[in-house]
């Protein structure tokens, strides 16, 4: 094997990851740092330009408080958020975002970002949270900002270096390792915070498409646990593990149906032409109180879309014609019913070449014109995501200034959006139970958690004391898939087969069939049990022993081994969540056929979770959900959407 | 594929400190054949088609098939990418279809790499512990109306 250097990067805060949120902390770490003379590290497994969830680009701004338009209160968007959730959600978090997030979209703006605006200069709105964007440059645009930020701070940007694992000392995080996938070097990042913002999971679930097409996930194949396992791995208690996400998109290629639904008002119906929504609305009164709130969650929506697939009733269209033709109908002459068309198509097909361009192709390839025929949509693969409708990550402190009595001890301990771990932070996807925060939230949770790290840095002065024996120790465990690959590779005439180890795409493939067959995934209408838990965590078991055994020929398969190392913890972790909450929940994201009811007498409760990497040993912890402004509706809110 | 490499049109950015279209990618899919000094994408079954690659690549040397188990043959999704706008061409497997031109801008008002970060509004204090963000309150725009929080205390 080859030989590798050690390259030692001493920091005060180090922003693990690229994407929204790490950019919102670039920002506003280098803001901070500067005035308290420290130094902002960012590390970035790709280019940050075109990194994270948002890489392609987006049609929309997703969160967009709108405070100032006096339309609407941050306790509209507290019940907005847990009602979507089921009852479970921290709204001192949710609030904590949503109180900057409108500040966030007006530098976006102040960057560059084309955000739409009407006659009047007002924003354009998709929906009542959702502002229309040109968003094909939307992440290069505040990765911009970022990276003058830190520019400005001197602080410094490595990228292409992949982070594995967290360096603790003492039960804090000082730290992180990885290795570069260009060049023969371990990095070590000592630092007085760490800030994690490395996104999702995707493939953690087998998913719809296994050729080529197995990439077109709706949530970026690049997002492979990082944050989880960092989180995990590191001893953070974790929340929300169950709380997985599966979008309802356009069939196949996933493209986006937010602009359909909230902006063209379009309806999806059955084969037959069925308004599933209306149709099957019987089933909302097993899901109360949440299940007669509007909007409807999106897992309802899921839900009573699944009941006519499982009846058969498939395909599921969007009614596209139908509803260009509702919008054309309104314009007062031909002349402007023609510009208005126009003006439609164009924004129809901008909404994918944004952020989906595979739909825009899959349109073009079926011959789909979407004012002349309907297209099918459908339930993706799940994922773990906590910035979207999904709620998985990491347990963080509120700030105390959204605690109330009920809440101070359960959900505040000093530093906003820190883990359980001193000097680990979290944001985006990254941190749980705090959904709905999408790019823009994101980016404020960054920011958020940034200036949190800096005053934690101030207070917290000394220099990170991590031990060169745990260096080591992680340096060779790093390592060991390209030496285990080089040691064996000539025991047989096909360097994939070989009993000696076992190749990162292969493991993964692994992982996926027994997420999907026991886990409840697509091949089961995200259908499991008890008992398929249990034999699917004995399943994992297996594949954790030959972790021990992978194989990498180079930097790039050695870093896929590692990104699926990360997934199987994910994996671990959501299992046992699954298992631990003993009802069904969210039935358009999983459905516990052994217990498959909703029981909020036992239930209204985070299923959270531990583990402790020395002894290999989860811990299960049920913590209460306390609300800072409001309890459960009783009736229907007033705004559809 | 899904996104593939015409070798007449790559030149393996001879020119460059380093190929275009590895240096995007963001899951670390292409790579240079250093024989040849052609890019291609090493696992196109990880591709997102994302079209970072097509949108960087300064010889327009970089296309996209439709995923292959899924897309029937015969249509593209073209991109040019200048530093203002973006012009798309979609070219239908039907040919009855006209193929469809779009141009969408993609930055207003800042010119690319001068996005500052700072300063656009005044910052509240500078106290490391109160919740008041870089740019804010002044960022929120509260003086344009009211701004109702109901019983949650704010910055």
């Amino acid at each position: 094997m080859a030989d590798f250097e050690t390259v030692t990067v001493e920091t005060d805060l180090l922003i693990c990851g690229g994407g929204m949120a790490a950019c919102g902390a670039a920002v506003e770490g280098s803001y901070w740092a500067k005035k308290h003379g420290l130094k902002v590290t960012v590390v970035d497994k790709a280019a940050i330009d075109r990194s994270g969830a948002v890489a392609m680009g987006l049609s929309a701004i997703n969160q967009y408080v709108d405070l100032n338009s006096g339309n609407n209160t941050l306790r509209d968007y507290l019940d907005y958020v847990r009602n979507d959730l089921m009852g479970i959600t921290r709204e001192d978090l949710v609030a904590s975002i949503a109180r900057h997030v409108d500040s966030t979209v007006h530098l976006f703006e102040k960057w560059g970002l084309p955000i739409w605006t009407d006659a009047d200069g007002k924003y354009v709105h998709e929906g009542r949270w959702q502002l229309m964007i040109n968003g094909e440059s939307y992440k290069v645009i505040v990765a911009e900002a970022a990276k003058n930020a830190l520019a400005e701070a001197d602080g410094e940007l490595i990228e292409r270096v992949f982070i594995t694992h967290p360096l603790i000392d003492d039960g804090k995080c000082v730290g992180a390792i990885g290795f570069s996938i260009r060049e023969n070097k371990v990095y070590v990042f000592k630092a007085k915070a760490t800030i994690v913002a490395m996104g999702g999971a995707v493939h953690v679930f087998k998913p719809r498409s296994t050729g080529e097409g197995f990439g077109r996930s709706w949530y970026p194949p690049f997002n492979s646990g990082a944050s989880a396992f960092f989180t995990i791995y590191g001893g953070a208690e974790m929340t929300c593990q169950e709380v997985r996400f599966i979008p309802v998109r356009f069939k196949d290629a996933y493209g986006p149906v937010g602009a359909w639904f909230l902006l063209f008002k379009a309806i999806a119906t059955n084969a037959q032409g069925g308004n599933y929504m209306q149709e099957n609305v019987g089933e909302l009164d097993k899901w109360e109180p949440y299940g007669k709130v509007k909007p409807r969650p999106a897992n309802i929506r899921n839900w009573l879309m699944m009941l006519d697939v499982m009846d058969g009733k498939s395909p599921i269209y969007m009614q596209t014609a139908d509803a260009i033709k509702a919008i054309a109908d309104k314009a007062p002459d031909e002349k402007a019913a023609k510009k208005k068309l126009r003006e439609l198509e164009s924004e129809a097909w901008e909404d994918f070449l944004d952020m989906t361009i595979s739909q825009a192709i899959l349109w073009a390839a079926t011959n789909v014109e979407p004012d002349k025929k309907p297209s099918e949509i459908m339930a993706c693969d799940p994922y773990f995501i906590g910035s979207h409708s999904g709620a998985s990550g990491a347990w963080v402190s509120g700030p105390e200034d959204l605690q109330n009595d009920e809440t101070r001890d359960e959900y505040f301990w000093g530093y906003p959006h820190m883990t359980t771990i001193p000097g680990m932070f979290a944001a985006g996807d990254a941190s749980g139970a705090s959904s709905h925060k999408f790019s823009s939230g994101s980016h404020a949770e960054g920011r958020v958690a940034a200036k949190a790290a800096i005053s934690y840095i101030v207070d917290h002065p000394a220099a990170p004391n991590g031990s060169q024996a745990q260096i080591d120790a992680l340096t060779e465990e790093i390592l060991r898939p390209l030496g285990t690959f080089e040691q064996h590779k000539g025991a047989t005439t096909d360097p994939d087969i070989n009993p000696n180890y076992i190749r990162p795409t292969q493991f993964m493939y692994r992982l996926q069939k027994i997420m999907d067959e026991y886990a409840g995934g697509v091949s089961s209408q995200f259908k499991t049990s008890d008992k398929l838990l249990e034999k699917g965590m004995e399943l994992l078991g297996y594949l954790k022993e030959d972790a021990e055994q992978l194989g990498a020929e180079n930097l790039h398969e050695l870093m896929r081994c590692w990104e699926n190392v990360h997934r199987m913890y994910q994996a671990d972790a959501h299992m046992r969540s699954i298992l631990f909450r003993e009802e069904t929940r969210w039935p358009g994201y999983y459905f516990r056929s052994d217990k498959p009811s909703i029981d909020n007498e036992n239930w209204l409760a985070f299923c959270n979770c531990t583990y402790d990497k020395d002894t290999g040993e989860w811990t299960m912890i049920k913590r209460p959900v306390k609300y800072i402004v409001a309890e459960i509706p009783e009736h229907e809110g007033e705004v559809g959407g | 594929m899904p996104s593939y490499v015409i070798p007449d049109k790559c030149d393996g950015c001879k020119a460059l400190d380093k190929t275009a279209c590895q240096y995007i990618c963001p899951n670390d899919l292409m790579v240079l054949d250093k024989e040849t000094m052609k890019a291609y994408n090493q696992d196109p079954q990880m591709c997102w088609e994302c079209y970072n690659c097509v949108k960087i690549c300064p010889t327009q040397a970089v296309e996209v098939r439709g995923y292959a188990d899924f897309v029937p043959l015969g249509a593209s999704a073209t991109a040019l990418r200048s530093a203002e706008d973006i012009l798309w061409t979609i070219q239908f497997r039907s040919k009855d279809i006209k193929p469809k031109r779009f141009k969408f801008p993609i930055r207003r008002g800042v010119e690319e790499g001068k996005a500052q970060p700072f300063d656009h509004y005044p910052t509240g204090d500078d106290d490391l512990k109160s919740s008041t963000l870089m740019c804010e309150p002044a960022g929120l725009n509260t003086e344009k109306g009211p701004v109702k929080l109901s019983s949650i205390p704010t910055i």
